[in-house]
């Protein structure tokens, strides 16, 4: 109890981000994630790191870019459309492979949208976050604590991979106050240690015996561009291994299946309680990891007895579905319950909906 | 157990703060998982703020429920718009200053208290809500008074002038709740 700090999403994420060893940060402001900045700005100076409030999105993420091109930890955020002015960068860095984290605490959407929590960025997120065709691991969290320890992970993951890692958050997960335990910060010499790990890759200035840093994010050789291309596919074929990080809940017999994440999922697992309460037999599959999706997970239900496997998001149109749609291989019945535009989903909605569906009402 | 509770008024009226410091507390000093969500949008003095708190002994689910056991209602157009949103049998606390309207529903239980009023008393608006926080603690007995006053102290005491007035706003409110609690 006494180790619980009360923080802010947004605040816990960049705190979360220098214990992990970030010692550069560069943003521009957009609702709702200014607190990740806002702390930056104050945190950063603190362990002798840097914060940049750039000109615009597309500058701080090249700036990120960088950064991390030198073996620093860095990291970027922003919401939404903001995200889209960085798609060029982050496809950079996927390119080049410079490791790098950033946070969507993602709005309501297309185009400039509202600043409420929305997931309409999914697709944007897990298929296609830049040109070029590259995946990365997304990280979905539905608590401030996992938001936190996702961070921290996050930085681990995109170093081993040299390779953006993605926090995908939203306006309810930034914006909340909840107890969080964090973690250890990394001591200076830790920081010093990592960086001077990257050194066999960074373009940090090496001596003339040493081979020359050189980091691109493109090649004049298409045989040399395909190459990279297998290497990196191999290297996403190992997530969907060993990087899946999944909850599941009753998933034996159940009669209907939740499919939620983030936001939506700590909603869902309400709504859930109260089903299995009335003594139906929910269960759920909460993505952490919405990139890799967690498709095995859904090998474990028994399609025998699952009336509907039904995907929650706060999405219009649907977009997690077609994951959901890939994963069940039609082996049985698919639903959605949807909202959109900023409007948090509601336990009611979910209940009904369910209660529809088991009471046989499905499509 | 698990409470909801939202929090509504102008803004400027200190709505927030009251959510977060009862969050706080909370945090501080029990096991309970709890979250505070403030609204945000286009608010700003004059506008409509609200906020949530939702403690529980489980996970919390929504941060935002449709529907609360208990509403704190600083203005009387939060009263209009938000007095529906509580659970039967749930309560309505009023900054009966400003609140006009009645819940015009008999399954809640509603307790007036003219925070406006008593700040004014104590010779600064800007303590209404820790005048209110008072009297909610004061009438629900939700938890050690002197631990919400902890941190009440320790997140606005800044200037021992401010600590003082929020003392004495704490104190005035706790007994009006207790009072109204009879």
């Amino acid at each position: 109890m006494s180790d619980k700090v009360f923080m802010k999403g947004c605040e816990a994420i960049a705190e979360a981000a220098v214990r992990a060893g970030c010692r550069f940060y560069a943003g521009y402001p957009i609702t709702p994630q200014n607190e990740i900045p806002e702390y930056m700005s104050r945190r950063l100076p603190q362990v002798g790191g840097v914060f940049v409030q750039g000109e615009s999105e597309i500058a701080s993420v090249n700036m990120v870019y960088g950064a991390g091109a030198g073996g620093t930890r860095s990291m970027t955020s922003s919401s939404s459309v903001g995200i889209s002015l960085k798609s060029e960068g982050i496809s950079y860095c996927a390119g080049a492979m410079v490791p790098m984290v950033y946070a969507n605490m993602q709005r309501g959407g297309p185009g400039v949208g509202t600043i409420q929590a929305s997931q309409q960025d999914y697709f944007q997120a897990t298929k296609a976050s830049g040109n070029g065709g590259f995946k990365m691991i997304v990280l979905a969290p539905a608590t401030v604590q996992e938001a936190v320890d996702m961070t921290y992970q996050a930085f681990d993951l995109a170093e081993r991979d040299r390779n953006p890692v993605l926090i995908l958050g939203d306006g309810v997960i930034g914006t909340i106050m909840e107890p969080v335990v964090l973690p250890p910060m990394k001591s200076d010499e830790e920081v010093a240690a990592l960086k001077q790990a990257n050194r066999k890759w960074a373009i940090v200035g090496h001596s003339r015996d040493e081979k020359r840093g050189f980091l691109s994010p493109g090649y004049w050789s298409t045989v040399m561009q395909e190459e990279h291309c297998i290497q990196l596919d191999k290297m996403y074929h190992g997530w969907e291994e060993n990087d899946v990080q999944v909850e599941e809940l009753y998933l034996d017999n159940a009669e209907l299946v939740f499919v939620a994440y983030g936001t939506t999922a700590r909603i869902a697992k309400s709504a859930l309680e109260l089903l299995r309460a009335e003594g139906h037999k929910v269960g759920m599959i909460r993505p952490k990891t919405v990139s890799p999706f967690p498709v095995k997970s859904f090998d474990k239900i028994n399609y025998d007895v699952c009336k509907c496997v039904l995907d929650i998001e706060m999405s219009i149109p649907a977009q997690m579905l077609y994951d959901v749609k890939l994963a069940v291989k039609e082996r049985g019945a698919v639903d959605t319950c949807l909202r959109s535009g900023g409007n948090l989903i509601e336990r009611g909605d979910i209940v009904r909906k369910a209660q529809e569906i088991l009471s046989g009402g499905v499509k | 157990m698990e409470l909801n509770l939202m929090v509504a008024g102008f803004g400027g009226q200190g709505v927030m703060m009251i959510g977060k410091l009862l969050s706080q507390a909370i945090c501080d000093s029990t096991d309970y998982n709890v979250t505070f969500f403030p609204s945000y949008g286009a608010q700003q003095r004059g506008g409509t703020a609200n906020c949530f708190v939702v403690a529980s002994d489980r996970e919390v689910g929504s941060p935002k429920p449709a529907v609360v056991d208990e509403l704190i209602v600083m203005n009387d157009v939060s009263m209009v718009k938000y007095r529906n949103n509580v659970r039967s049998g749930g309560m309505i606390f009023t900054n009966s200053s400003l609140v006009k309207s009645g819940a015009e529903r008999d399954d809640v239980t509603v307790v007036p208290i003219p925070v406006t009023e008593m700040a004014m008393e104590l010779g600064s608006l800007k303590v209404l809500n820790i005048v209110m926080l008072g009297a909610y603690i004061g009438y629900t007995q939700l938890m050690d008074e002197n631990l919400v006053l902890d941190c009440v102290l320790r997140l606005l005491g800044k200037k021992q002038e401010f600590i003082e007035l929020n003392k004495k706003a704490f104190a005035k409110g706790l007994e009006a709740g207790r009072k109204a609690k009879g």
